[in-house]
Formats: structure tokens, sequence, C-alpha cells
């Protein structure tokens, strides 16, 4: 049979979390806010879809679970670095804390039980096509959704109004406050956003990609996802490109047992974290590229004189 | 209705004031917490706060959870002062232990007096060399180091990973992942009878006052403080941001190193999968309890081994998971950014404009300014 | 001088009765009445930190009033947002515009409108609107890609789209050429006529002679006087600003003395690309004068001054500095060399905001005994410290207090007296009274005479064109990173100034400047 379509529907598969995450993150970082919590929202994520498709049964009320867990944790963050302008940076990294912990904390009891994964959907007439139809017309519905999401971002970020003034904000807040924009209920919305994507991105880990929960089960995807935005210099199409590639490279374990490389798995494992190094070094050094595309007030908290 | 309104100076006495005040919403938290998961919350405190100090043996494992801690965190608390942003000490540390554990393996049982300083120093080169990626990547290159430095613990973990899975497995030892157990001569040797106490925490110590003399008294010190809080005005003075990030990150590097050496050579006595329960990530929290002081970094260290041994004594006490210490961990880190707040800014209640016909505080004009 | 028509009815549009707002550290108004008539132009007069911001912010709605009343077109009103205000008919352009450089002209302006409208047809109105007032822009144009004066048409223009019965201007001229504040005035004058009133902040005397029909004078955050500007002299209207004269800064007349600084064929590429390359510059500044650098700002300032700095290291042998090239010295070794340099910003770039002002002097004056074998020495900082405040009289708390605490101006003394007190032989200063109060502004500049009496070499960059014709022995303009021949201010005028500041240098003249419509489209 021929191994390259598994390898790329493997690719597909894992893509799917990294682009949920990071389209969450891009619309989030445009509006000026840069959330590194995204590893501890997803495991939160992760924990909450499993727990709640064990409790029901169902997979759409797991993953409306993840997402409703993923913006009450996203909240939390908002909360201290809008209302109360904490520095960016450090809360992120509470989050991301408190939230391995809170997941390993809630999930202790959950380890190694199993859960009904989610199946991949099947469309009459066009699952059936030999290849093509595997690679194009067999995923899970999320993997539907996440190109949806992806369209949906687009449009919102380059054609809508809501989206022009998203992305002032991420420039300026304070123009936009006196122009009477609403910094903080736009910042707020795109926070939790965020939050709802990171919290599906984890549900997709723990209910269709290994469909078992495991503490710490993300290994850093959450931070993979923030270089992505990076990489993708905050622009969706690019981002998602991104996950694609990453994607690949996670799987590359695979692609190399199938043609008998002889590398120890360790080191197999460490691509995508060397290849993150990487593709960041390659973005980063022309500051231009930073300068043009960073949304300008990235990080910075706003405080509105009244 | 309150509002917030920013003080005309950052006030210095809600700066030490603010961890107490995060501890303690923390603490009314896990109160919360384990009343809800149905144990009694005095007894959970108990365990958590009083048993593990209880014994000569419980406050040197303190003394011994500290060492870590401490020596990652003044690094950190440098660093993050000059706004740099290590958040791999973790992998630092892991790269300490593997160098520092790498020349213990090679003197084997061997009785010779370099074995120790050797390994000490081996674990303090690791860390720097392990530090100077992201230093390199961020001064040639303009590589942000917080993901930098965070892709590197996964690294270092699976470098570990794979050394004793593979090459330095002990062949004697079961087919566990570990290797051969260090001898006499390299394991360092307990102070304190009774505990497991090691020179580590003397160490750890000795560095805290030399990181006081850096960062109050030197120039070198006022200059990575002036690249933390203004940049643009590091770079008017002069201050060279190159100079200041290698030394911020090689000092990150060579504390973080040395507590793995430590750790391996200590209480550990080999190398392993885990040889640390997220130090390093500890460590930030740490720092900036401590307030980026070196006095505060070890009060914040000491805090911060209590919680661990708490989770662990809350663990076999109660049945709880020991995630619990994690749990907090970040409990506090909210807290304690949301206590700061009040360094900068107050709360006030204001009156509706019409009603604002009170009498006006003698504040100062323009015209006297 | 045109008489506006104002409009047969003579109820006021606007009147402010008794506005005080107060802040943690000052009282920004105090009291504060006006009223503002239908094609009125009222000028709000006032030394910086006088209130004037803070009232029209409150005018505008940003900001609430903590008592007073405001009336508009006879009613009470509350007015709680921008938003609001503009519905009422209230249109601001900003001093420090509202815009986002990485975004349109027409999307800047769709953002300001309170209601959507479709691109096409905003993009049609914004050119009608423009070209009609004779400020023409085009509607798809980046904004990071205009000059300043471009950008502030953009501002006037929003506001004019919402057909505004007061227009609120904030500083407006301290961006534009002397030619484009002709421009603006004949613009203004026609909005007055058709029956909009309008408020003008602005403390040039000379301007608001030549437009103004009324003036309300601030002082401390109270109404010191009204006056009609036509009847005033500057000295009179002075009076009523500061509550003295305006003290005049002589220069005698010096012969100077050797080079110090040397600028030969600088070329600099930028690598911001929002900023301003430097081409081919050439100057010199000898001992004993002051080079007074003339130009708008976005014109390469801030790039010449951190090559000249050393911030941006320029390499080769383009700047020397006492006869040595220095393109590959930091500003520390260039600082022991002895140039010193007062920077344009001074929170965050030439004081370190939370820190003390005796740290502060550590910032530029380790080498004068506050650092031996590597170690601080705090008594010396604060005895350095406290000889700048006394000789440069810093309003402070003491050497102790933070450089966030100070007002611009004492923050601004300290940093001028720091360099000073450094014995430079040369010192590079950057918008030296911006938003400096005028007793201030008037012991900066007499300090900057003082230094240059005493041999030293001054390369003075600034916005305020009456300034440096009071200060420098020569003059020269930079503009679009070029820089014109200098000129004795006595050999040249305000008009040739402001046509230099459009790039046209007369024999080097860049061949858009040919064109006069372009010509005034860069002003």
């Amino acid at each position: 049979m021929n191994p390259l379509v598994p390898m790329i529907a493997s690719t597909v598969v894992a893509a799917t979390p990294l682009i949920y995450a990071a389209l969450g993150e891009t619309v989030v970082e445009r509006s000026g806010v840069l959330n590194l919590g995204i590893e501890g929202m997803m495991l939160i994520g992760a924990v909450a879809g499993f727990a709640a498709t064990r409790a029901s049964g169902s997979d759409t009320v797991g993953f409306i679970a993840a997402a409703g867990a993923g913006v009450a944790l996203s909240l939390v963050f908002g909360f201290l670095t809008i209302n109360l302008q904490t520095n960016q940076v450090a809360t992120g990294l509470a989050l991301t804390l408190f939230g391995i912990g809170l997941s390993a904390f809630v999930g202790h009891n959950l380890a190694g039980l199993p859960v009904a994964r989610l199946a991949p959907i099947t469309i009459p007439g066009l699952t059936a096509i030999p290849v093509v139809g595997d690679l194009l017309f067999h995923y899970d519905i999320m993997v539907y959704l996440s190109v949806a999401l992806y369209l949906g971002v687009l449009w919102f970020l380059t054609r809508s109004r809501a989206g022009l003034t998203l992305r002032a904000i991420g420039e300026s807040p304070a123009v936009a406050h006196a122009i009477g924009k609403p910094v903080v209920g736009t910042r707020y919305l795109a926070v939790m956003f965020g939050g709802a994507t990171a919290g599906i991105a984890g549900a997709y880990l723990s209910l269709v990609q290994t469909p078992m929960w495991v503490e710490g089960m993300s290994a850093g995807k959450g931070w993979i996802a923030l270089a992505l935005v990076v990489f993708g210099t905050w622009k969706p199409t690019r981002v998602v490109i991104g996950a694609y590639l990453f994607g690949g490279v996670t799987q590359f374990q695979l692609f190399a047992q199938g043609f008998g490389l002889p590398i120890p798995t360790e080191f197999l494992s460490m691509l995508p974290y060397a290849a993150t190094v990487i593709v960041l070094v390659i973005i980063c050094r022309d500051p231009k590229t930073i300068l043009l595309n960073q949304p300008a007030s990235l990080g910075h908290s706003f405080h509105s004189a009244a | 209705m309150l509002r917030l309104e920013r003080r005309a100076t950052p006030s210095s006495t809600m700066s030490i004031v603010s961890p107490l005040l995060a501890a303690a919403g923390m603490l009314v938290t896990g109160f919360l917490l384990f009343s809800a998961l149905g144990k009694d919350p005095l007894e959970a405190f108990y365990l958590f706060f009083i048993k593990p100090l209880s014994t000569t043996y419980g406050i040197g494992e303190l003394l011994l959870k500290t060492t870590p801690l401490l020596l990652c965190g003044l690094g950190l608390a440098l660093g993050f002062r000059a706004n740099v942003w290590n958040i791999g000490a973790e992998g630092q540390l892991t790269m300490g232990a593997i160098a520092g554990g790498g020349v213990a393996l090679w003197f084997g049982d061997s009785d010779s007096s370099l074995a120790m300083p050797l390994m000490l120093l081996a674990g303090v080169l690791g860390g720097m060399a392990w530090a100077a990626i992201p230093a390199f990547l961020r001064t040639r290159f303009n590589t942000n180091e917080i993901l930098v430095t965070l892709m590197l613990v996964y690294i270092a973990q699976l470098a570990l990973s794979w050394l004793v899975h593979g090459p330095w497995r002990d062949p004697q030892g079961q087919n566990y992942p570990q290797s051969q157990g260090f001898g006499d001569a390299e394991t360092m040797s307990v102070l304190i009878n009774g505990t497991r106490v090691t020179w580590g925490i003397v160490y750890a110590l000795g560095l805290a006052v030399v990181a006081w003399v850096f960062s109050q008294k030197t120039f070198a010190g006022f200059r990575m403080q002036v690249a933390g809080l203004a940049p643009a005005a590091a770079a008017y003075a002069g201050f060279s941001e190159k100079r200041n990030i290698w030394i911020a990150l090689m000092l990150c590097g060579a504390t973080a190193g040395l507590a793995g050496i430590c750790e391996v050579a200590g209480p550990i006595g080999r190398l392993q999968q885990q040889i640390s329960p997220g130090y390093g990530f500890a460590a930030i929290i740490v720092a900036w309890i401590g307030r980026l002081h070196p006095i505060g970094v070890v009060f914040g260290a000491l805090l911060m081994s209590l919680l661990y041994l708490g989770g662990e004594s809350a663990q076999m006490g109660m049945g709880l998971p020991s995630a619990i210490t994690g749990l907090f961990q970040g409990l506090l880190l909210f807290y304690l950014l949301a206590a700061d707040l009040f360094i900068t800014f107050r709360l006030k209640r204001t009156a509706a404009p019409e009603a604002a016909a009170s009498t006006p505080k003698p504040a100062t004009t323009l015209e006297n300014a | 001088m045109n008489q506006p028509t104002i409009a047969a009815d003579p109820k006021p549009r606007l009147v402010l009765t008794g506005i005080t707002k107060r802040y943690p550290s000052v009282v920004a108004n105090d009291g504060v009445s006006l009223s503002v008539r239908p094609g009125e132009i009222h000028a709000v007069l006032g030394e910086n930190g006088a209130g004037k911001s803070t009232l029209m912010k409150i005018i505008y709605g940003v900001t609430k009033p903590d008592a007073g009343t405001i009336m508009w077109n006879g009613q009470y009103e509350t007015i709680a947002a921008p938003s609001q205000a503009r519905r009422m008919g209230i249109g601001m352009v900003f001093q420090h515009f509202s815009l986002f450089e990485t975004l349109t002209v027409w999307e800047n302006i769709a953002l300001a409108l309170d209601e959507p409208v479709p691109t096409a047809r905003l993009a049609a109105q914004i050119t009608e609107v423009s070209e009609k007032y004779g400020l023409p822009i085009d509607p798809f144009r980046l904004v990071h890609s205009m000059s300043v004066g471009e950008r502030q048409r953009v501002e006037i223009v929003r506001c004019l789209l919402q057909e505004p019965k007061l227009l609120i201007m904030d500083e407006p001229t301290s961006v534009l050429t002397p030619q484009a504040v002709l421009i603006l005035f004949k613009t203004l004058r026609r909005l007055a006529s058709e029956g909009c009133g309008i408020l003008y902040i602005s403390h040039k005397l000379d301007e608001i002679r030549a437009l103004c029909d009324t003036a309300t004078v601030l002082r401390g955050g109270r109404v010191s006087g009204t006056a009609i500007p036509r009847n005033e002299t500057n000295d009179s209207l002075a009076r009523l600003m500061i509550g003295g004269e305006l003290a005049e800064c002589h220069l005698t007349p010096r012969e100077a003395k050797e080079v110090r600084l040397d600028v030969e064929h600088l070329t600099l590429e930028t690598p911001d690309p929002f900023g301003t390359s430097l081409k081919d510059i050439n100057m010199q500044v000898r001992s004993g004068e002051i080079l007074g650098i003339a130009g708008v700002s976005g014109n390469g300032q801030k790039e010449l001054m951190a090559a000249l700095s050393g911030e941006r290291l320029s390499g080769g042998s383009m700047i020397k500095l006492f006869g040595q090239a220095v393109g590959d010295l930091n500003p520390a070794k260039r600082r022991a060399l002895g140039l010193t340099f007062v920077p344009e910003e001074r929170l965050g770039r030439g004081a370190v905001p939370p820190m003390s002002l005796a740290y502060n002097a550590l910032l530029t004056g380790a080498r004068k005994g506050m650092v031996q074998n590597g170690l601080i020495h705090p008594s010396v900082m604060r005895t350095f410290s406290k000889h700048v405040i006394d000789r440069f009289k810093v309003k402070c708390g003491d050497e102790h207090s933070v450089a966030s605490s100070l007002s611009g101006g004492n923050l601004q003394k300290f940093i001028v007296g720091r360099e000073t007190m450094l014995q430079p032989k040369m010192m590079i200063v950057a918008q030296p009274t911006w938003g400096v109060d005028v007793g201030a502004a008037q012991l900066i500049r007499q300090a900057l005479i003082d230094l240059r009496d005493q041999g030293v070499a001054l390369l003075v960059i600034s916005e305020e064109l009456d300034e440096l014709f009071t200060i420098s022995d020569r003059l020269a303009v930079l503009a679009e990173g070029r820089l014109s021949p200098s000129v004795k201010p006595a050999e040249t005028s305000i008009e040739q100034i402001g046509t230099w500041m459009s790039g046209n240098f007369g024999d080097q003249a860049s061949p858009a400047a040919a064109d006069p419509r372009l010509e005034a489209a860069h002003a």
C-alpha cells in the first residue's frame, strides 16, 4: 500500500491542533495582546474534553466543554492583563504553569482510561475515490472545521470592519481609544477566542490524535503554535502553511521508520523543537520583518488615563 | 465606584507587602480547594506547611530543595532585571547535570580528589554552553529568547533520555533508564547528620551574597538594570546591549548548571530520566516573588521549597495528587501579579462629576512646578 | 488681513463655565470659562503645561471634568465620549496625530466614522472634500508613507467629512513649514466663513495675532485674561501668558575657532521601514558657535542624532570628532572624547523613569569619579546631582526624587545640566525646549549660549524656527535626509527656510521641487 497516503494523512491530523491554536493566537496578537499561556489552555482543554466525552458519550459535548474550559482560563488571563495591566509575559507563564498543574490535578484519575475516538467522516461518493478520497475526504469533522476557521479568520481580519478595528487597536490602543474604539472589550473578545481555540486544540489531542489523557500530553505544541504565529508574520494563510509544515516535521519519526533510517527515536523527537528554533532565527534575522508585521503594541499594557 | 489611578511614584511598601498578600491569597484559595475536595482543610494545612518542617530531616529536605531553586532563581532574577527572559533554566539545569554527570561516570569509582571539583566545573560550563545558544541567537540574529530557551528545554530532556536509555545506561541496572550510581568521591557528602543536605546550599547562599553585591554595588549590575528598565536609555548611555545579554544568560546558565550537578551528584547520586520536578520553571516564580532581589529570592526559594515538600506530604498523608504543587505554584504567581498592581496603582473611589464640590487637595499647580 | 464674515447670529455655540479637572499631582484646569460663537476663530493661548490640552480633551469627551458645565447651542450637555462629541458636531485635530501608520488613509477615516460607508463612496468623498478645502490627499496611500504635513491633512479631512460646527486645532503648526501654515490659515478662514467655530490652541503669538478673532489666555490652569489678538502686541499677550516679559536671548558675535565636528558625505540607510535615510550630509561645527538645524520632524532628525551620538554606528570616517574618526565608537566612548548630548526623549532615553536623579547622574557621569574599580560610589553621585539641581534650579524633592516625578521642564533642566556639568567640548541637543514651560525654556537656551561663550561647539536640532533664529550662529535645514548649506540667521528669512524645508536647496534642487503643486504637497 502506498506509504505516502497515510504519511500525508497523519501530517494533516498533526497539523490540525496547531492550526486551531495558532489561528486563535494570531487574532489575539493582532489585537496587541501576547498570550504565552497556550500550552496551559491546551492541556485544560484536553482534560476537559476527555472528561466530558467520557461522561456524556458525545464528542460534541467534549469539544464544547474544552472550548469552554479554555475560555474560562483565558478570562483569568484577560482580567489580569487587560484590567489590572499585569506584565503579559509573566502572566502568560503563570497561566501555563497553572494550566499544567490544574490539568494534571483534575486528570490524575483519568490517565490510561479509554474514550471513544472521534471517527473520520465518510462522504458518499467522494470518500470512496482511491487515493484522493483518503487524502481529502476521509478526515474527522474537526479537520474540515479548521479549514472553515481559517477562512473565517482570514475574512475577519482582512475584510470586516470589526477586524479593521481590531488591527487598529493592535497597532495603537491609545489612538484607538482616543477615537472612541472599545479597546478593552475588543481585546477581551480576542483573548476569549484564543482561549476557545486553544481548548479545542487540546481536546483534539485527547480525543482524536492519541485518544487518551496523559499528563502534559501537548509536549510543547502550545509553544510551537506561538512560534507559528511569528513564522506566519501574523497572517492567517502563512500561519496555516507553517502549521502543515510543522505537522510534517512532527511526523518525521514515522517517515524515518517507514524508510528505515537508523536514527535514535529521541533525536527524531527533537526535530520539531529544533525546527522551531531555526524557523524563528530565519524570521527574526531581518529587523524589518518584525517592524513591518508585528502589531506595534504587542505585549504592552494599555491604561486609559481617564 | 472604584477606579484605578496611577501613583505619582511606585510604592516601595507595596513592593514588600504584595508577596505576602499573594501568599495569603494562595492560602485562602487552598483552604477553599481542600474543603471542596472533601478534605479537612486544617489537617491539609498541617500536612502541607507544618509537618514537613517538624523534624531535622524535614528541615534538611527543605534546604535540599531550596538549593536548586535558589541557584536558578538568582540567575533568573538577574536576567529578568535586564529584560532577558530566560524561560529555559530547566534545560540549562539538565545540561549541567549531563555534563557534570558525564565527568562523574568517566571517573567511575576512582578516589581522585579532582573528581568533585571537575564535576562541578563541568556542570557550570554545561549550563553556560546551553545558555550560550540563545545568547548567540539573540545578539547575532535578533531572535527572541523566550521560545528558543523553551525549545532547548525539550531538546535537553530528550538528550538526557537518550543517554540513560542508550550509551550511559547502567549495564547492571536491569534495563532501567538510569546510569551507574556515582562513586563515593563522585557524590557530594552530607553536611548535616540525619539529613541529605550537601554543600550545595552553602554554594547557593554564598552566590546570593555575591549576587547582591553585583546588582547593588557594581557598575556592571547598574548597566544591566538600566537595560531592563529603559533600553533606549541604556543605548543612549552607551551600555552595550549585547554584553548585557551575554552576561545575563551566562550567569543564568552557570547557576542552573550548578543546580543540575548538585542535584545529580547529591540526593540523586546518578543520572536518570527525571532529575528535576520542574525546578527551572518554579525558579521563575521564585525570582518574581523575591522582587528580582537576591535577598528576596532566598525567601522565595524557601517558600517554593516548602510548597514542594507540602505537595509530597499531602500526597502521602491524604492521597492528593502530587500535581497539587503545580497548582499552588500557578496560583501563587497569579496572585502575585495581581497584588503587584498596587505598587503602581491605587484604588480610588470616584464621585460623579457634578458632585465634586469637595475640598480641593493641596495639589501643586504647574506654577510651582 | 481678511475679515472673516461672522454669522449674524451672535448666540454662542459653545459655553464653558467653571471647568475644573484634577490629577494626582496637578490641577490641570481650575474654574475655566470661555465661549465660542459660530464663525469665530478663538485662540486658547498659554505656555506648555498651562492646561490647554486637558481643556480640549474635556470638550471632545475624552476626559470628564471634576466640576463645571458645558453648554452647546444653548443646552447643557454632558459629553461622555468622542463619538458623542462628533455627533454633536465637534471635531478635533490632535497635536499628536491619532492615525494608524500601517493602514491607508480611507481605512483611518473609516475607523473614525460612526456608521460604515462603502469604500468607493468614502474614497470619493475624501477626494472631494480634501480638494475643496485646498488640502488634497490620496485616499489609498498608506499613512506611514506620508510626510507629517500630509498626515495632518488626513486628520483635518477626517474632521471635515463630518461637517463640524466647532473645530478644535491643538498646536497645529509645529509640524508645518511656513508655506504650509499659510495654506492652513486659508482653510481655517474658509471654514469660519461657513459658520464653523474654531478653537485654536497655540503658544505661538505671531500666528495667533495673524489668524484669531479672540483669545482666552490660560496660566497655571486658570484663565489669566481674554484679549482681541489683533489689538495686542506680542509683549502684551506674553504678559498675560507668563505674567512677565518674554526675556530675550542675545548672542554676542564671536569668532568661531577650530572645527570640532566634521561630517563628510554622511550617507546612512535606515533599517526602520518608517524612517528616513541620510543622504550625503556635510557639515562642520566649530568651537564657540551654535549650528542650528531646522526641519519638521520625520526628515531624518532622529537618524542624524543617532549617527552623531553613536547610538547607530556609521563606520568609516564620515564623522570626525576633534579630528578623530569616530564612526565605530559607541556613545560612551564618544563621551569620553568630550561629546555630550541631550536627546529628544527625556523619560526613557535621557533619563530612566523609575530611578532617582542621583542614579540618573550615573547614566552618563560614570567618568566623573562615580565609578571606581567597577564599584559605584553613591556619595559622588549624590554630590554631583545636588550641584546640577542647584545650578539649574531643578524643582524636585531632592536628589533622591525619581525622574518620573519631575515635570517635563524640570527633567529637561536636569538632563541639560547633567550633560553641561560633564564639561563637554561639544554638545548636541535635540528639541531643547519641546513641551517645556517658558521659564525653563529660557534657562535652557541661556545655558546653551553660555556654553557657546565658553568655547563649546553646539549643534541644536529643533522644530521651533523662532528658537533657532534666536540662538544660532548659523542655520541649516534638514529635509528628506539631506542637509542644506548653512547660513547666518541675519542673511536669511523665514520664507527661505520654509522653501528649503521642501527640499529645494536652490542650486541643489531636487527635480520634484520644480512643480509648485508638489511643493505645496510637501508642506
